[in-house]
């Protein structure tokens, strides 16, 4: 097509629609028709043809009426005088024999859109309400709510209303559903339509008969309906439980979701409603269209939060495919870290370990902090992979592996021996900020036991005039500080130096503020100095490591089957430590913090540190229970001890408490279950003795209440070769752990 | 509910909202890289929720509180429906057939709600002829006569037939059935050649250009069986861990023998759909021995010995397309002749055209890179293979018959097609 202005164009189809020549020949007279409208979609203002056009709607050509009631939809609004015009054509098309001009002209007389037309509109709507044909009847329902909408405050006639609910039992599954629709729209001041029982179970014994976007919509409304009885609301769910594992992915979500709002009360149905929907949820996330994979694996992670470990089994099915887009292949690692467990984590890492080279960065980022949170449980395997990485001395990779084990460390402070070294062979310097940051934050909090901290602080501050990030400088000056006050010897020099030149030279205030104050704080001696600025080393308001807890579904059942899930695009930030950590400057709140304010695993971890050197625990090599079980039977070979713990409160979670014993390295083999009497719990580890060898350890703990004001754990353990010596020490870091957690409940109790 | 849906490709705008295509089009393209499917209209609380499909954005505008199942799989159902009455997808045949789409998106959509999508409800008030564009196409005649060797010659479908729209049957084209049987597998084999991975998903697709058919039966392997437990007869087994039907298919012969039967409509439809994971009947089509070194120039030899493992009776008889990517994150200078290097995302494509079964291939590349460390090592890989095995599927699963009733006059053409395609394969070194 040549190319034509607008102007040109619109005076050229005018010329063709006016002459009579073309009038004469149907199909010349359509093909001028088309021509406009194909003007029209490609953005040419064509609304002065508006009155040819209206002219040229007096046909009995279908599809040239079609493509002039666009034409005149599109434009009505700016020529709502000559509309009027074609009121008449359109009533007229209403009588029509053909019930496919009816609804076409019915539609189209309320997609106009104009209030002045109103009064015109409504007879007709009201004959097709009870016409024959049930596309009339279709488009007649939802014309009511068309008009709604153009006149919000006009009352619609009760009359029609009642014929609206009468038209719910309409035969046509579409035409009730248009009633519901329409019925929704028209009584929002009222709350929307009624769902009672009667329309319930109504609607439910239709379902069958609507098609996927049907019975969506029905699974929707009838999530309004509060059954009056418990029978009454599993002979609903009976009856729904075939659309529950639905292959239509839409059909199956509007169930759960309906399942979810019905089961409210009994989140057990729940919980194995959402069991039951995994099946075509995983479907769904193998589907052949990526978007539908992307919207399943956002759902999944909804799931994940009140069943973790559902889909542990199915773990390769979230692996990554090659030419799966980025935004696929971060939501996939996102799940595969909630599956991880102890049957799946080597294949698990295995595979991540491929994706941390991935050629878009960002995904290898992902990956890498993937990994990083396995190693909040599986801190051994995951360190290996991460230091292999820093071998690839790939910029944005070391970056992203030394921003994950600064998170890592502050969850997991048991991990810093490794890191250090790692960090000892580190060379390189990074470009990006970020990771900068994270390798200053390290070296400050953990100088002490890097030998060659110094001399990587040393590379920074030679070349501090060159920084610009002022987080970056502000970490530089906290890590100098901190380092001073372990290795006062090498950094004197330094130190001096960074705080003249940030004192003086420096232009970003906040940084010569810091190093003012830094100075100022040197004068006052060590000690003070050491209050302010031994932060913490490790997250004091984490919970529980493993598996956090299973959220309760309520928590997020109003965002299943929305646009919510799809939304949270941002991976969480990880709690880090955030500058304000490092910088905290009130005594008060660093120095006035004892280690009981804190939670257990802060405990826990004061208490590696400090039992790091004369006891080291192991859970390797691993006891199967089977062994465990025959080594637990075997009579008299091996040492007994048994002892009474004496505890105020211990109604601690089995997970929590399986997350602190890990901690200490000591693994928990089995649980009865939360409510059992007695319960039970199975542990074991291995102590390393001084030069025999290690011993095992197994531990039974009973907590029974026969005594309810006596609340005690029974502990007894057995151990293989005998070490008197061991066994105490072992049997002190336990009762610390159980009272740790005793504690903790009892602060929890208080508040 | 949905406000508006109106589809767009980029360049052409139909939609006659056009503030808003603007809008979406900065939003979609102001965006990096790859895009998940929402994007949010900052004002009115408005979404764009979007589908790709044949290179064409398919956008509805919608509210917070709406399934994203159904929006999703609506556009997906409504690019299958432009692309019945279409013929094929694209940009051109788009804006040639705006009428007929307009017609379409009228009757799926009224007031933004969605009416219907069956084909069959549709045919009755779609009017507008589609108007296909026919190109000469050098891929028609090729496709032909090119191995003429193949005594199945005449039994394979010309790869454009089903492309064309479904109304052409009207007056008196061919009446044509398609039965493609579509799998797509997913497999990572480990650097010591252990299968890690393997999943299988299929489908059956049946594409009717029969006016008037009433009833399709589509028998498959008798041994077929779903699930673990239900292994029937002594014979390999056709074996799948989970199978799902169309609604509109009954099963009623399905238990004892086999047998889906349906009415089918006009255009697509997606009978069954299944999986196989974990597991493959027959070992991997192909297997990869790579060795990967770095000689004394400092250059970077990464030899490749590729064994395809299929039954040799099996010749591949469509352009096989075979992508080896090896990623590289070190600036490379040249690679050999015989493979392209793509340095924007890092990897060296080796393309082969066709490949016999049983036979075995390889490849040297020697790559220049500067700072060449043993770590760089570490780097390379994984490769990842992409490929078609026509006249092929991974599990087995083969259509016994394909009767239909009542039975049609002698000039419809009946095909079953087999493919298998690569979703991922990917093979460590």
């Amino acid at each position: 097509m040549p190319y034509l202005s607008g102007e040109e164009t619109v005076k050229e189809l005018r010329r063709a629609l006016c002459n009579p020549n073309v009038h004469s020949d149907p199909l010349r007279h359509r093909n001028a028709v088309l021509r406009v409208i194909r003007a029209m979609s490609q953005g040419v203002d064509v609304s002065a043809l508006f009155s040819e056009m209206v002219k040229a709607c007096a046909t009995v050509d279908i599809v040239q009426k079609k493509l002039i009631y666009i034409f005149l939809c599109s434009y009505a609004a700016v020529n709502p005088e000559l509309s009027l015009l074609v009121i008449n054509t359109l009533r007229k098309d209403c009588q029509d024999p053909n019930p496919m001009v009816r609804s076409l002209a019915l539609r189209n007389m309320t997609n106009l859109r104009l209030s002045s037309l109103v009064e015109y509109v409504e007879q007709p709507l009201i004959a097709g309400l009870r016409d024959r044909a049930a596309c009339v009847r279709r488009v007649a329902v939802l014309g009511w709510a068309k008009l709604h909408d153009l006149q919000p405050d006009s009352e619609i006639d009760a009359a029609v209303v009642n014929e609206l609910y009468s038209l719910l039992r309409d035969p046509d599954p579409v035409v009730m559903v248009n009633c519901l629709r329409a019925l929704e729209g028209i009584l929002k001041e009222e709350g929307g339509v009624v769902i009672n029982k009667p329309i319930t179970h109504h609607l439910l014994n239709r379902l069958k008969e609507c098609d996927i976007w049907g019975q969506c919509e029905v699974l929707k409304f009838l999530q309004r309906y509060q059954p009056q009885s418990e029978d009454e609301l599993f002979d609903i769910l009976s009856l729904l439980d075939a659309s529950l594992v639905s292959p239509h992915p839409p059909v199956m979500a509007a169930t759960v979701g309906l399942f979810l709002s019905l089961c409210g009360s009994l989140p057990a149905v729940g919980l194995s409603a959402l069991r039951r929907a995994q099946g075509p949820l995983l479907a769904a996330c193998g589907s052949g269209s990526r978007e539908m994979r992307f919207t399943a694996l956002c759902h999944i992670q909804l799931l994940l939060r009140s069943l973790p470990g559902l889909l542990g089994a199915h773990y390769k099915r979230f692996f990554c495919g090659y030419a799966e887009p980025a935004f696929i292949k971060q939501r996939k690692m996102k799940v595969l870290v909630e599956l991880v467990n102890d049957d799946n984590v080597a294949m698990l890492l295995d595979e991540m370990k491929g994706y941390c080279t991935d050629v878009n960065p960002d995904t290898a980022q992902a990956a890498i902090s993937a990994i990083g949170h396995i190693g909040r449980s599986y801190s051994d395997r995951s360190l290996e992979i991460l230091v292999g990485l820093l071998g690839l001395k790939q910029d944005h990779i070391t970056s992203a592996v030394v921003q994950t084990m600064r998170d890592l460390l502050w969850v997991c402070p048991q991990c810093s021996s490794t890191v250090c070294l790692a960090l000892e062979e580190c060379e390189d310097t990074m470009q990006d900020a970020q990771g900068r940051q994270a390798l200053l934050w390290m070296l400050g909090v953990y100088g002490e036991r890097i030998s060659s901290a110094p001399y990587k602080l040393e590379v920074f501050i030679d070349d501090v005039r060159n920084e610009t990030s002022a987080g970056v400088k502000l970490e530089l000056l906290t890590a100098s500080m901190r380092l001073f006050l372990c290795r006062p010897a090498e950094m004197q020099d330094m130190l001096g130096r960074l705080l003249h030149h940030y004192i003086e030279e420096e232009t970003d205030m906040c940084v010569r503020d810091q190093a003012l104050l830094y100075y100022r704080l040197l004068h006052c001696g060590k000690e003070e100095t050491e209050k302010v600025l031994q932060g913490r080393r490790s997250d004091p308001s984490l919970g529980v490591l493993i598996g956090p807890p299973a959220e309760s579904i309520s928590q997020w059942a109003h965002s299943f089957n929305t646009l919510a899930p799809l939304l949270q695009s941002t991976f969480k930030p990880d709690s880090k430590p955030q500058l304000s950590d490092a910088l905290r400057c009130d005594p008060v709140e660093t120095s006035g913090k004892t280690p009981a304010d804190c939670s257990p695993i802060t405990q826990l971890a004061f208490l590696t540190s400090s039992s790091a050197a004369p006891l080291s625990l192991s859970v390797s090599p691993a006891l199967s229970p089977e062994k465990f079980e025959r080594l637990w039977l075997q009579p008299r070979a091996q040492h007994d001890e048994h002892g009474k713990l004496q505890q105020t409160v211990f109604q601690c979670s089995a997970q929590s408490l399986q997350a602190s014993l890990q901690l200490v390295n000591v693994q928990t083999l089995a649980f009865t279950p939360a409510h059992a009497r007695p319960w039970k719990v199975y542990l074991y580890t291995r102590m390393q003795l001084d030069s025999r060898g290690s011993t095992l350890i197994l531990g039974e703990l009973v907590h029974c209440e026969e005594e309810p004001e006596e609340k005690t754990v029974r502990v007894t353990l057995r151990q293989q070769p005998r070490d008197d010596e061991t066994l105490k020490a072992f049997l002190s870091i336990l009762t610390t752990v159980l009272h740790t957690h005793s504690s903790s409940n009892e602060t929890l109790k208080d508040i | 509910g949905f406000i508006v849906k109106r589809e767009l490709s980029q360049k052409a705008k139909l939609s006659i909202y056009s503030d808003l295509v603007n809008v979406f089009y900065e939003m979609v393209t102001a965006l990096p890289g790859d895009q998940p499917p929402v994007v949010m209209v900052t004002h009115k609380d408005r979404y764009f929720v979007h589908v790709r499909q044949g290179g064409l954005f398919w956008v509805a505008t919608t509210t917070a509180d709406s399934s994203p199942f159904t929006i999703i799989e609506f556009l997906n159902r409504l690019s299958a429906l432009v692309k019945d009455y279409c013929g094929v997808l694209n940009e051109t045949n788009i804006t040639e057939n705006f009428a007929l789409i307009y017609e379409l998106l009228d009757e799926v959509l009224d007031y933004g709600y969605i009416q219907t999508t069956s084909s069959d409800i549709l045919k009755n008030f779609i009017q507008t002829e589609a108007v296909s564009s026919k190109q000469f196409n050098l891929f028609d005649l090729s496709n032909v006569g090119l191995f003429g060797a193949d005594t199945q010659q005449s039994k394979v479908a010309p790869s454009t037939a089903a492309t064309r729209p479904i109304q052409g049957s009207r007056e008196g084209g061919k009446s044509e059935i398609f039965v493609d049987v579509i799998e797509r597998m997913s497999v990572v084999i480990g650097s010591n050649g252990v299968l890690m991975k393997a999943d299988v998903e299929g489908e059956i697709r049946v594409k009717c250009y029969m006016p008037n058919c009433s009833e399709i039966r589509i028998g498959l392997n008798e041994e077929f069986s779903i699930g673990k437990s239900q292994l029937r007869g002594y014979g390999a087994a056709v074996r799948v861990d989970e199978c799902s039907f169309h609604q509109a298919v009954r099963l009623d012969e399905f238990d004892n023998h086999r047998i889906l039967r349906l009415s089918p409509s006009q255009g697509e439809l997606t009978v069954m759909q299944y999986l196989l994971s974990d597991e493959l009947p027959s070992a991997p089509p192909f297997r990869l021995f790579p060795t990967i070194e770095r000689d004394k120039g400092g250059r970077l030899i990464v030899y490749l010995k590729l064994r395809c493992d299929l039954p040799p009776n099996s010749l591949f008889i469509s352009p096989c397309v075979f992508n080896i990517v090896v990623s590289l994150s070190q600036e490379l200078s040249s690679p050999d002749q015989r493979a392209e290097l793509r340095p924007e995302s890092r990897a060296v494509v080796w393309n082969i055209p066709r490949f016999a079964g049983g036979t075995q291939l390889s490849a040297l590349f020697k790559l220049d890179i500067p700072d060449l460390s043993s770590a760089s090592l570490l780097e390379v890989g994984p490769v990842s293979l992409s490929f078609e095995l026509p006249k092929l599927t991974a599990t087995g699963l083969q259509i016994r018959f394909l009767r239909l009733s009542p039975i049609q006059p002698s000039q419809s053409q009946r095909w079953v097609r087999y493919v298998t395609h690569s979703d991922s394969y990917t093979i460590r070194v």
